[in-house]
């Protein structure tokens, strides 16, 4: 017990330390926080009216950011699969850094759903036994169960390897490869649960689209690796972590291939709505054309889907894949195409034209957008936590004291 | 031993102090420090037996009290055995004049500022789409007299589902439906989703982005606590069928149906074959709002005329 808390000191202790770089981070990191904080605080006292947010469109920036980072999260599979289904060496070098954004992820979605609530100081009620969980009725219950539990198994895979490794010991597959194998399929639940969320509401038919889920999951396998190829680079140039090229390379044609099917149910969708031509059109044509005049999303739309395409032939393209110039590009390309596609892009057509035909223009408010960049900074400084004492672990820099060696 | 004992009191208290006053922050309503706790962990109204609702209604009582200066009464009547509400609006006969919306307000304990309305009246030009597509829909409009000339119109509020999509939505069972059919909200229960709100098909539930202010002088102290009782900031409201005039004994109709100075608005027992409600549906041409979302409203358009 006595070692468990030195070690504790010792995790501590190496994310305290660093060098000016690494201050400077966590203070441009921690202005943001602050700011995030105080438009908080000013939404806590006077209520939601402070977003942009009315009963016509009663989703906004905040869901649209929760529903982007359940892709990122539910993208670890992507790494988790070669890793250890198909043994792929350079990949199972860097699991452990995916697995930890995915936690990070979950736990950034989890802070957008509380910016959202009304009466944030009553979620309990949402539990099962000391709430009143509506489980299997709600798919938000369901949501609730699968995105904490994946946020459970992630951290235990990874804090257990990391415990292994900082006793100089590998991990014992046997104990670890059920969650593993759960992971996989837990992964894919959460993204399928989110969307379903959205699906299972015939009162607003953009999102009433059987496509929709499978769409979900082939955009998240977009979004999420094209972050983790950025952050291997960060990662590799600031430690000792030896991560190959050919991982970072394996990784981006998995991305062309999930790009392509996103492209593919795309295009499913545009035909279905524009050649049907039926009153369920309106939000698509809202989306890409406007609609009676109201086209503040029209820009947006086709800004992410050339962003879209063109990653798409980067990733495609061996030549343009393999060097990192045009990787990075359609990495970032990448990232804010489904960000625009499926957070915003998602979430307000859903609510345009509403139930009863009003168009309201929603666009978010400073406030909102404050709090948002401040979730996006904590989990910037959490993940950077997590890489501060994972990196030296996995190195054998950092060492626990354990029963042998403080004797 | 009594400054020992004064002096941990006085420690006690503080401690007591800075607790209620970090709560304070997160609950509007109450300003004594133990009710803010009882408040907090106030039960499902559901799962509450006799005397935990009276407990809970007297704190309410006093709180609200204390807020408008006025005495209140907050019934928890339950629904009368062998009813389910249902509903009858004659369009032929709806002039659009919204009287309806402002009586529902004043009976309801709608806030003013920012203003919440619990009925949408919609205006139709004659002649273009109007009973799926409602994407022609005007719902600001604001002529010198009604009705119009070549318009019609059409008022929505909840229609009281039977089988109420908001309900399955809903994470946390703050919403659900009565015995006597009645789609209700448990205020202290709701944590501001908005799930239900994404749900329904008919625009139907309210909420309140703002905190809700009514003038002492507009209160109405005759609440049920299912309906028109002062709401929070932070959840979702909607009509109630004027639960708290509806289940009294011998009840009276909904604000919207009293004030309709062309008798445009019927409500009445579903259950009951002598019912006027009954008589519409047996005799007129009815039709129910969105019907191919198989929700089975209990609130019935027909024309009369």
């Amino acid at each position: 017990m006595l070692n468990e808390i030195r070690n504790f000191f010792i995790v501590l202790k190496e994310i305290m330390k660093g060098n000016k770089w690494y201050y400077g981070w966590l203070a441009f990191l921690s202005f943001f926080i602050l700011l995030g904080l105080g438009a908080y605080f000013q939404q806590f006292n006077h209520g939601l009216i402070e977003t942009a947010m009315r009963d016509q469109v009663s989703w906004g920036l905040y869901i649209s950011n929760f529903t982007f980072l359940v892709g990122v999260a539910a993208a670890a599979v992507y790494l988790v699969v070669p890793a250890y289904v198909y043994n792929f060496k350079p990949i199972k070098e860097i699991v452990l850094f995916g697995e930890l954004m995915a936690a990070t992820a979950i736990i950034m979605c989890l802070m957008f759903i509380m910016v959202d609530l009304g009466r944030p100081e009553r979620v309990w009620h949402i539990l099962p036994i000391i709430g009143a969980m509506h489980f299997p009725a709600s798919l938000l219950a369901w949501d609730v169960v699968v995105l904490n539990g994946y946020l459970a198994i992630n951290v235990i895979i990874t804090f257990y390897a990391l415990y292994r490794k900082a006793h100089g010991k590998d991990y014992n597959m046997q104990i670890i490869k059920p969650l593993i194998i759960i992971s996989i399929p837990w992964a894919i639940s959460i993204h399928t649960v989110t969307a379903f969320l959205y699906n299972g509401l015939p009162s607003r038919p953009f999102w009433n689209a059987a496509v929709l889920a499978p769409r979900f999951i082939a955009s998240a396998l977009c979004s999420g690796p094209a972050l983790m190829i950025i952050i291997f680079q960060i990662v590799r140039k600031v430690s000792r972590v030896d991560i190959e090229n050919k991982a970072i390379f394996k990784i981006g044609e998995l991305i062309a291939y999930a790009m392509g099917i996103n492209l593919f149910l795309f295009i499913a969708e545009f035909f279905k709505e524009f050649y049907s031509g039926s009153i369920h059109l309106a939000p698509m044509e809202y989306l890409y054309f406007g609609l009676h005049g109201h086209n503040s999303m029209v820009p947006w739309m086709w800004t992410a889907l050339f962003f879209n395409v063109t990653a798409f032939l980067l990733f495609l393209l061996p030549k343009t894949r393999e060097h990192f110039f045009t990787l990075n590009l359609a990495c970032v390309l990448v990232i804010i195409g489904v960000y625009i596609e499926k957070g915003m892009g998602l979430v307000v057509p859903g609510f345009v034209p509403g139930t009863l035909g009003e168009i309201y223009d929603y666009t978010p408010t400073m406030l909102e957008k404050t709090v948002t960049i401040g979730i996006w900074a904590a989990g910037a400084m959490i993940y950077t936590f997590f890489l501060k004492f994972a990196m030296p672990i996995h190195t054998g820099l950092l060492r626990f004291v354990s029963k042998e060696n403080s004797q | 031993m009594k400054d020992g004992l004064r002096r941990s009191f006085s420690r006690r208290s503080f401690l007591k102090g800075t607790v209620a006053g970090l709560a304070s922050i997160a609950i509007p309503v109450g300003s004594s420090d133990a009710s803010i706790w009882e408040a907090f962990f106030q039960k499902h109204f559901r799962e509450m037996n006799d005397d935990e609702k009276k407990a809970v209604i007297n704190r309410l009582e006093e709180e609200y009290a204390r807020k408008f200066n006025i005495k209140f009464n907050i019934k928890t009547t339950r629904a009368i055995p062998g009813t389910l509400f249902g509903y009858g609006l004659d369009l032929s006969r709806c002039i659009g004049c919204r009287r309806c919306v402002y009586a529902c307000m004043r009976e309801n304990n709608q806030s003013r500022d920012p203003q919440v309305q619990w009925i949408t009246v919609l205006r139709f030009k004659k002649g273009e789409k109007w009973v799926n597509d409602l994407e022609e829909a005007e719902k600001y409009y604001y002529p010198e007299k009604v009705p119009e000339d070549g318009y019609f119109y059409m008022p929505v509020q909840c229609q009281h589902c039977e089988n109420p999509p908001c309900v399955r939505a809903c994470p946390t069972q703050a919403t659900w439906k009565e015995p006597d059919g009645i789609v209700v909200v448990d205020y202290n229960w709701c944590i501001g989703c908005r799930y239900c709100m994404a749900a329904c098909p008919y625009g139907a539930r309210r909420f309140n982005w703002g905190t809700p202010h009514i003038r002492k002088s507009e209160i109405n102290p005759e609440t049920h606590y299912l309906g028109n009782r002062p709401r929070y900031r932070g959840i979702v409201e909607k009509c109630t069928f004027c639960i708290q005039r509806t289940r009294e004994n011998p009840g009276r109709y909904p604000a919207c149906v009293e004030i309709c100075p062309v008798g445009a608005r019927k409500f009445g027992n579903l259950l009951d074959p002598d019912s006027e409600i009954r008589y519409i549906i047996e005799n007129e041409r009815v039709f129910r709002l969105k019907e191919d979302e198989n929700t089975n409203p209990k609130f019935y358009y027909f024309f009369a005329t």
